[in-house]
């Protein structure tokens, strides 16, 4: 049924809405811009920060547009004599209390409160200020994420991502008046409580309250010092959202011009972390096959079922502290970032003929809990740090800016070798579904000697969508004598995006609701394309176009099933041998570490 | 003297002291239309202090769509100055209940809440006892009607109706977005009618005095009585009961110390009337409203110490959580400090004015919004005292 149409006026311009849209909405339909700050479009409306306020006509209260549905015959300013005021106010109190040494901050010129207080000139300091009185803390305790108070504006945005979207709440509303701040439990440091290092958190924050750690000068040393070869890999979620922090439009495939880039600024070689998440399929794909036999053949009651994927270090964190007695049914595989890690310092540095130790691996990913991954010390299976730097793709941008490159006018260019060739089915990865689809498309070939039943290879059934659980089971026939036992067998899959459906799909599995074979989870809405290291604004909208983009780019690949990837193949006959072996094991698996709930 | 005295009045602790619940009996078997007329034609507004009309209230929630639906007593007297729902909560908790119980059969709910000021846990005991025998009555009676006290943590701001029904759900107390309002969506986003302790004790009143009896206390605008926290500088301070609309100089007549300088009505959200505009002010909703409070100070005090007082009360117990009033009373504070103390100029008292103003359009909820009332009373009636 329709929804009931609203009249009003906005501005001296009628509009009609449907009921129940906000002041906000109807005004932004006529293209009439009302700022806000604690306002996101992903998130649960707070109406706190109070910068959107509006006059109704005859009322003497201004209303907080964000918060307020219209209503028939409303008539609203959004730009009277009193809403200036209250909206100039409302941003003088708010730097009143903040830090706002801008030329200081991570966040400068990428900041929400410094583009508002630009427009509203507030040079005046109308108020006192109050921060030197504030015993402001910074928590720059952890490897991803740093926290600093006195840059916080209060609007909640974070504590909502936080519960909203991931169910972790790490972070939360402490004190009253104030002294109200945003916190942790018992104002313990990042590092020591539940959060997932997801970063999502970071990619809404307004100011330079909840920032990346940057390793941008760490770098720059590594790319100065002669005596360092440096390796840099890219995630498959970079090369479709990079561009919009170099200003392009979201949706972009920029993978030519990236590769260019890093080539300029001068890494020594400059390769593809799909390359091991093709790898990373051949691995896991065995694994699943490996645990479904021993489940249906061996009858071994040991063994974890479903297994769920391991390439999203939110995930694992958010399982190792929320579902720890799950934890064996994780994949032993590290993920891509890590496999490439740990080949860099072997496999590469043989073929290349190059001291580990010269050495520094660096990647670029959409992602701050990869900063935290490189930094788990089980992540030193080379015999060195087989990651050393993390950076995401904003900072990837902000080298860029610093070198002056001229990004859109940079040619196309292509990964280096080798570690530098993959697959469309790696591509996918960085979309939520996108291992799943990989998986099927290696695992059913492998079992059957056919391409998955689908057109195209496009297993659409799988490619999850965000705020939804996505269920798909695929039937195994015909297989090959070897698989037998995977006769007639039906492949129970679900793929959920976004800690807070994770939560319901472990749920489910540990109450017995539910009977799967294999799980995907992505730690982030959309999947790393949505991730806490990517551009900001990231949002529902700029998602799906950059979904389209990475599923644009797999079916301009030459080669889509990850272990047609030829150099996979030689990978695996000068040094791994075969997958789940003696050296794969030694370099591409890891474990897991219970944490506790709090 | 004594014939100047303004009229006593005994509604609340009085007389009809519902031993067998009997005023309750009797209203339980009247149809929902006749109590609601009654309540309308009574003129009852809510005794908060922001007069609500009681009955359009009550018909809100009752029309609501929904089955689950709740009775809420806000207990949770926490503004300064007020003592009256303790008092109340002391001696006749039954007529609280009883009122509850109309509430809850007149909007179909089964459930009913007493949230408990922190501060008066003291009183649990007894008023669990009472609410023994008001279950055993009403099983008796043939209600299903159960109520259930809650007990705050001692957060200002949860007596604002939203705040309180986040502090019930067990979340953080602070104020939600309006609309929604509690008829459609309170406690558990359900429709929720949430009354203060004497409003329910006047329901029951006027139950048992019908409409036009009651009607005959106060005036027009304000009908009934009130029961006043008389504090200050006044040699009789304590509770007494009041016909709403008296003038202010008759009041200050009767309860001052004879060097009265001004009167805080309705506590430190609400406003100073200064001696000279006592003649032409009158204690009601269309006067000065109060919730109850009333602080007397004589010549004695500095307003500028009442004034610092109060602000420092609200910066501490904002919620925090909107800009206006988080900051907004941070900035009054330490601003009428730097005035006072003469780093800022006597023009910046101006400035804060209009900030005050800003925060009456813009702050989320009542707490960050009538803070203005105390501050621009004081300044522009004391600002002399703010300065020197």
């Amino acid at each position: 049924m329709a929804k009931k149409k609203i009249n009003l006026v906005i501005d001296g311009i009628n509009v009609s809405v449907e009921e129940g849209t906000t002041i906000l909405q109807a005004a932004r339909k006529l293209s009439i811009h009302i700022p806000t700050l604690c306002y996101h479009d992903d998130l649960c409306v707070a109406g706190n920060c109070r910068v959107c306020v509006v006059e109704q006509e005859k009322v003497k209260s201004l209303f907080a547009s964000c918060a307020t549905p219209v209503s028939e015959a409303m008539v609203i300013f959004t730009n009277s004599m009193k809403v200036r005021l209250a909206r100039k106010h409302v941003v003088e109190l708010l730097l009143s209390e903040h830090n706002a040494d801008c030329t200081k901050c991570y966040k400068n010129g990428n900041c929400e409160l410094q583009v508002l207080a630009s427009q509203m000139l507030t040079g005046d300091h109308m108020f006192l200020d109050l921060v030197p009185d504030k015993k402001y803390s910074i928590d720059t305790f952890n490897t991803a994420i740093i926290k600093d108070d006195s840059r916080c504006i209060r609007c909640q945005r974070c504590v909502r991502t936080c519960e909203e979207l991931q169910s972790v709440s790490a972070l939360g509303v402490a004190y009253k008046g104030d002294k109200m701040k945003i916190s942790t439990f018992f104002e313990n440091s990042l590092l020591e409580v539940v959060c997932t290092n997801c970063g999502q958190c970071v990619n809404r924050c307004p100011t330079g309250a909840l920032i990346e750690r940057n390793y941008i000068d760490q770098v720059w040393d590594a790319i100065y010092d002669p005596n360092k070869h440096v390796v840099v890999q890219t995630a498959p979620a970079v090369r479709i959202a990079l561009g919009e922090a170099l200003g392009m439009a979201p949706g972009k495939i920029v993978t030519g011009k990236m590769v260019a880039a890093l080539k300029r600024l001068g890494f020594n070689s400059v390769l593809d972390t799909d390359f091991t998440a093709d790898l990373t399929i051949v691995e896991e794909g065995h694994e699943l096959l490996s645990r479904l036999k021993k489940a249906l053949v061996d009858k071994d009651p040991k063994v974890a079922l479903p297994m769920a994927t391991s390439c999203s270090p939110g995930w694992i964190k958010f399982i190792e502290h929320t579902f720890p007695e799950y934890l064996p049914n994780l994949s032993t595989c590290k993920s891509p970032q890590q496999m490439f890690g740990a080949l860099v310092k072997t496999y590469y540095a043989q073929k290349r003929k190059l001291n580990s130790r010269n050495i520094v691996s660096v990647s670029i990913m959409p992602c701050t809990a990869k900063k935290f991954e490189a930094n788990r010390p089980e992540m030193r299976s080379s015999g060195y740090k087989d990651v050393d730097f993390v950076l995401t793709t904003r900072e990837l941008g902000i080298m860029i800016k610093q070198a002056g490159l001229d990004f859109e006018a940079l040619p196309e260019e292509r990964f280096d070798s080798i570690m530098g060739t993959s697959t469309g089915a790696a591509v996918i990865f960085g979309s939520t579904g996108g291992v799943m689809e990989a998986a099927l498309r290696t695992v059913y070939e492998l079992v059957t000697g056919r391409d998955v039943p689908f057109d195209g290879l496009n297993i659409t059934p799988v490619r999850g969508t965000e705020g939804e659980v996505r269920e798909a089971s695929i039937k195994i026939d015909k297989v090959k004598p070897e698989w037998k036992f995977l006769e007639g067998v039906e492949l129970k899959c679900v793929v959920a995006n976004g800690l807070a459906h994770a939560k319901t799909v472990m749920q489910n599995v540990k109450e017995g609701k539910v009977n799967y074979h294999f799980i995907e989870i992505m730690a982030c809405p959309g999947g790393c394309l949505g991730g806490g290291g990517q551009p900001i604004p990231t949002n529902q909208e700029i998602r799906s176009k950059r979904k389209t983009a990475i599923y644009e780019e797999d079916m301009g690949m030459p080669i889509r099933k990850s272990h047609e990837n030829p150099e996979i193949a030689q990978l695996y006959k000068d040094f791994l041998l075969e997958p789940l072996g003696h050296k794969s094991h030694e370099l591409l698996h890891t474990h897991y570490t219970p944490r506790k709930r709090y | 003297m004594s014939e100047s005295k303004l009229k006593r009045v005994d509604l609340i602790f009085g007389e009809y002291s519902d031993i067998k619940y009997k005023v309750l009996a009797d209203t339980l078997i009247r149809s929902n239309e006749d109590i609601l007329k009654d309540i309308l034609d009574s003129g009852l507004r809510g005794r908060g202090g922001a007069g609500f009309p009681t009955s359009i209230k009550w018909r809100l929630t009752a029309e609501a769509p929904g089955n689950e639906k709740y009775v809420v007593c806000n207990a949770d007297e926490g503004e300064p100055g007020t003592f009256k729902d303790k008092e109340i909560l002391t001696r006749v908790p039954r007529k609280v209940f009883s009122g509850m119980a109309i509430c809850g059969k007149v909007i179909g709910a089964k459930k009913g809440y007493l949230y408990l000021r922190g501060e008066y846990r003291f009183l649990l005991p007894d008023l669990n006892k009472e609410l023994e025998t008001f279950h055993e009555f009403a099983k008796e009676l043939g209600t299903d009607f159960n109520i259930e006290i809650c007990l705050g943590s001692g957060a200002y701001i949860c007596g604002e109706e939203s705040a309180l029904f986040e502090s019930m759900e067990g979340g953080r107390g602070e104020p939600r977005n309006k609309p929604p309002y509690p008829t459609t969506s309170g406690f558990l986003k359900k429709p929720t009618v949430i009354n203060n302790v004497e409003t329910f004790v006047n329901v029951l009143m006027i139950m048992r005095l019908g409409a036009d009896q009651y009607k005959k206390l106060g005036t027009t605008d304000s009908r009934g009585s009130k029961v006043f926290s008389v504090s200050g500088d006044t040699p009789i301070p304590g509770i007494y009961e009041l016909e709403l609309g008296m003038p202010l100089d008759r009041f200050v007549d009767e309860f001052g110390d004879g060097d009265t300088k001004a009167v805080q009505v309705g506590g430190a959200s609400g406003f100073c009337v200064p001696r000279k505009k006592f003649k032409n002010t009158v204690i009601g909703f269309e006067g000065v409203p109060t919730g109850g409070s009333m602080m007397i100070f004589n010549s004695s005090r500095s307003m500028y110490n009442v004034l610092h007082n109060y602000l420092e009360f609200f910066e501490e117990e904002s919620c925090g959580q909107c800009t206006p009033c988080r900051v907004g009373c941070q900035q009054l504070l330490k601003g009428i400090i730097a005035v006072k103390k003469g780093e800022k100029k006597t023009g910046y008292l101006d400035q804060l004015m209009k900030l005050s103003e800003s925060m009456k359009i813009t702050a989320k909820c009542g707490l960050g919004q009538s803070v203005a009332n105390s501050f621009s009373s004081i300044v522009n009636n004391f600002r002399e005292e703010m300065i020197y």
